[in-house]
């Protein structure tokens, strides 16, 4: 009877001790605190989110994070960066520990609409689940894969669609699940798996910590359609129209040519109206987003370029990732990515 | 002669009962009863509506419909067949049933390694002794997590499958882990089965029988001859009648990996190893202090009565000892349940590990860590209820 009485106890002081819903908006609260909380992917993704030597952290969807605090702040070191990993990602966000996830999340039916009720405001990395094979086993495609054990994290799409891949060919594989991305590509790494999944990118990141990375190759198969971005909770409108055109912008700066070096050149000499609205030289564009200050785009372009200058510092060709833009280029070069007009 | 009375005994009857609440003792007992029980209805109650509303502000609703739902995902390994078309519900099972075979298997091995440390540690050759006591101190004071990433690693840095060393006939140890050979399900096999179950039941009743003559007579014949040959003979016996009906599944080297036999997988095997070392170092000393509280005179009054010393120990000393032993060894089978759920770092798909995966494809946080809670809470009280009773039986019975 005792021992009943102190596990209810100890029950109900867990659940009260839960903190208080978040009653006002998102960014109210952001503002109010003065900093925007960013998830990354924890302990670190190379080119996607790293802490450098002095601990600060850098990387392509770090400096997503650094863009949409100078949309609202006009300050890039606003910003606290919250390690999450591919499980604690969404209780943190429903919770409110992070306001916003950079940690390359995808885009699903189920996280828009279900019971976790997320936004996906834009998607800044189209990505595809392949699979990393050791170049000794000579295989050359996913479906010769039958019998394989497979280390895949938990809790990601990954998982679902590598099991919806074998099925789906009618082969059998074994999984070996590991939450902490280093532990499984360790594992990877002394063979207990044949396979390592993940996105193509992320694969290319974990490859470049491999002992020798040389020695495995992404398949060029693309199992599932992968479409990443940053992620907030629903319900907060401003916020996710700050994000989405902190987005835009990046991607609008590249189609017009604004560069880092070129930006305040563009910015005093070209005419073309839609440049023009963009780096806030004809006023509009930032008092509609929402941004702290009107030419909140030009600030963001002097400090990490437009997208295609963001991409190539940490993911391109001259990385240790060294990804081609591929589906990532703007849609005028072939890519997939397109930005509404800013009018 | 004091012609004083005391006030009680000259107060009647009918005012005796009108003693202060406060002060008697069965009403002051229901009082504080009933209000311990109103606090702890308010406590559930509390928690349950704080919960609906912190989860209705979050847009959440409790349910457990997701149960049903397909799952979508594999598990590396499982008791019961398992596939991704198959319910969350169903991998729940599998979970649990993964969380029971590690603590089933991992009591039993803690135990016996546990009481033989325990009894090397008192050992009088010192090299012995220091060796047990220095292993106990590095084991006890070194984080479990960290030991079970080392044995991950060593075990997965055996070679690969190709390369698998062979350590006997059709047995392999690699990086996939230990394959043996293991017999092939088949109906015929119940005979078998039978025999077994008759063997043991027969064992146990002789046991008794020759327990009684032995109190009667002073002397009966050995148990263990009769004990091999019903337990091992005559399952033998009903294969033999049956013409050898078994067949051997061999494990052989196909495509990426073995397949047949069984398997002990490399995560089982870590987190198995993991926690039995570190577990047995606690139970070790647990059966140290045990043993060194029995009465000094016990152990002189054996030899002096000739026992040999394996008698004594087994029947003066332990018996004596585990009146010490068996609380404390309770809580370290519930430890080690409990650190079963550290197999969510080294990928052993046990009920943690699942019950991650489901909340973090579901989005049902609060469910799946009630079910996950409330499991491990029955799990850690049958185990306990069940030391409870072997105590009682093993305590001093007053007479």
């Amino acid at each position: 009877m005792k021992n009943w009485l102190m596990g209810i106890a100890a029950a109900g002081a867990m659940l009260l001790g839960t903190t208080a819903a978040n009653a006002g908006r998102d960014l109210d609260a952001i503002k109010q605190r003065g900093t925007i909380r960013c998830g990354v992917q924890g302990p670190s993704n190379p080119g996607f989110g790293v802490p450098n030597a002095q601990g600060v952290w850098e990387g392509f969807n770090v400096e997503i994070c650094r863009s949409v605090a100078i949309t609202i702040f006009n300050d890039p070191t606003k910003v606290e960066f919250v390690p999450v990993t591919s499980q604690s990602r969404f209780p943190a966000l429903t919770n409110g520990e992070v306001d916003i996830l950079s940690n390359n999340t995808t885009w699903t039916l189920t996280r828009d609409t279900g019971v976790n009720r997320f936004n996906f405001p834009a998607i800044v990395f189209y990505d595809g689940q392949s699979v990393m094979v050791p170049r000794r086993l000579n295989v050359t495609s996913a479906k010769q894969l039958n019998g394989a054990t497979v280390c895949v994290q938990p809790g990601t799409t990954t998982e679902l669609n590598l099991a919806d891949f074998f099925r789906q060919n009618n082969i059998t594989f074994r999984p070996v699940v590991i939450e902490a991305l280093d532990e499984l590509r360790r594992a990877y790494d002394q063979g207990r798996c044949d396979v390592f999944t993940n996105d193509f990118a992320a694969l290319a990141a974990q490859r470049t910590l491999l002992t020798n990375p040389r020695d495995h190759v992404i398949l060029p198969e693309r199992i599932s359609k992968e479409p990443l971005g940053p992620t907030i909770r629903q319900g907060d409108e401003e916020l996710s129209n700050i994000v989405a055109w902190t987005v835009f912008a990046l991607i609008d700066a590249e189609e017009f040519g604004i560069t880092k070096d070129n930006v305040d050149q563009v910015a005093a000499t070209n005419t073309d109206p839609r440049v023009r609205r963009l780096l806030g030289v004809e006023p509009g564009m930032g008092a509609a987003v929402g941004a702290a200050d009107p030419s909140y785009v030009r600030t963001i372009i002097k400090a990490y370029g437009n997208y295609g200058e963001i991409f190539n510092r940490w993911l391109g060709p001259t990385t240790p990732l060294a990804l081609e833009r591929g589906q990532n280029n703007i849609w005028t070069n072939g890519g997939l990515l397109y930005a509404p007009p800013a009018r | 002669m004091s012609t004083f009375e005391t006030p009680n005994s000259r107060r009647p009857a009918s005012e005796a009962t009108r003693t202060a609440l406060w002060n008697d003792p069965v009403k002051r007992g229901i009082i504080l009863q009933c209000a311990l029980a109103i606090f702890v209805v308010f406590v559930i109650w509390a928690a349950h509506s704080n919960m609906l509303a912190n989860m209705k502000a979050r847009g959440l609703v409790f349910g457990w419909d997701y149960l049903g739902r397909s799952a979508n995902f594999a598990i590396g390994e499982s008791l019961i067949p398992f596939s991704a078309q198959d319910s969350y519900g169903r991998a729940l099972i599998v979970g649990i049933l993964n969380t029971l075979k590690i603590a089933v298997v991992g009591i039993f091995l803690t135990t016996l390694l546990g009481i033989s440390l325990g009894v090397m540690r008192l050992s009088t050759n010192p090299l012995l002794s220091r060796l047990v006591s220095g292993y106990i101190e590095i084991v006890r004071n070194t984080p479990l997590l960290l030991q079970l990433f080392l044995w991950y690693a060593i075990i997965n840095s055996l070679p690969g499958p190709r390369q698998a060393v062979l350590f006997g006939p059709g047995m392999y140890l690699s990086n996939r882990g230990m394959k043996v050979p293991w017999i092939e399900w088949s109906p015929a096999l119940w005979p078998m089965i039978w025999a077994f179950v008759a063997g043991v039941v027969g064992t146990v009743i002789l046991s008794r029988s020759l327990a009684r003559r032995r109190a009667a007579t002073g002397d009966a014949p050995a148990l263990w001859p009769f004990a091999l040959g019903l337990v091992l003979g005559l399952p033998f016996l009903a294969s033999a009648a049956q013409g050898f009906p078994a067949t051997f599944s061999v494990p052989a080297l196909q495509g990426f990996n073995f397949s047949g036999g069984i398997e002990l997988s490399p995560e089982f095997a870590a987190l198995l190893t993991g926690l039995v070392l570190y577990t047995a170092a606690f139970v070790a000393e647990i059966v140290r202090g045990g043993i060194q509280s029995v009465y000094k005179g016990q152990w002189e009054a054996a030899r002096s009565l000739g026992l040999s010393s394996g008698m004594l120990m087994r029947l003066v000393i332990l018996p004596q000892a585990l009146r010490v032993i068996i609380p404390p060894l309770t809580s370290q089978y519930l430890n080690l349940t409990k650190n079963s759920s550290l197999a969510v770092a080294i990928g052993y798909p046990d009920l943690v590990h699942i019950s991650n995966t489901t909340m973090n494809q579901t989005g049902r946080a609060v469910e799946a860590i009630l079910v996950f809670a409330s499991i491990y809470l029955t799990i850690s009280l049958l185990t306990s209820a069940f030391m409870n009773w072997y105590n009682a039986r093993v305590a001093i019975r007053e007479r």
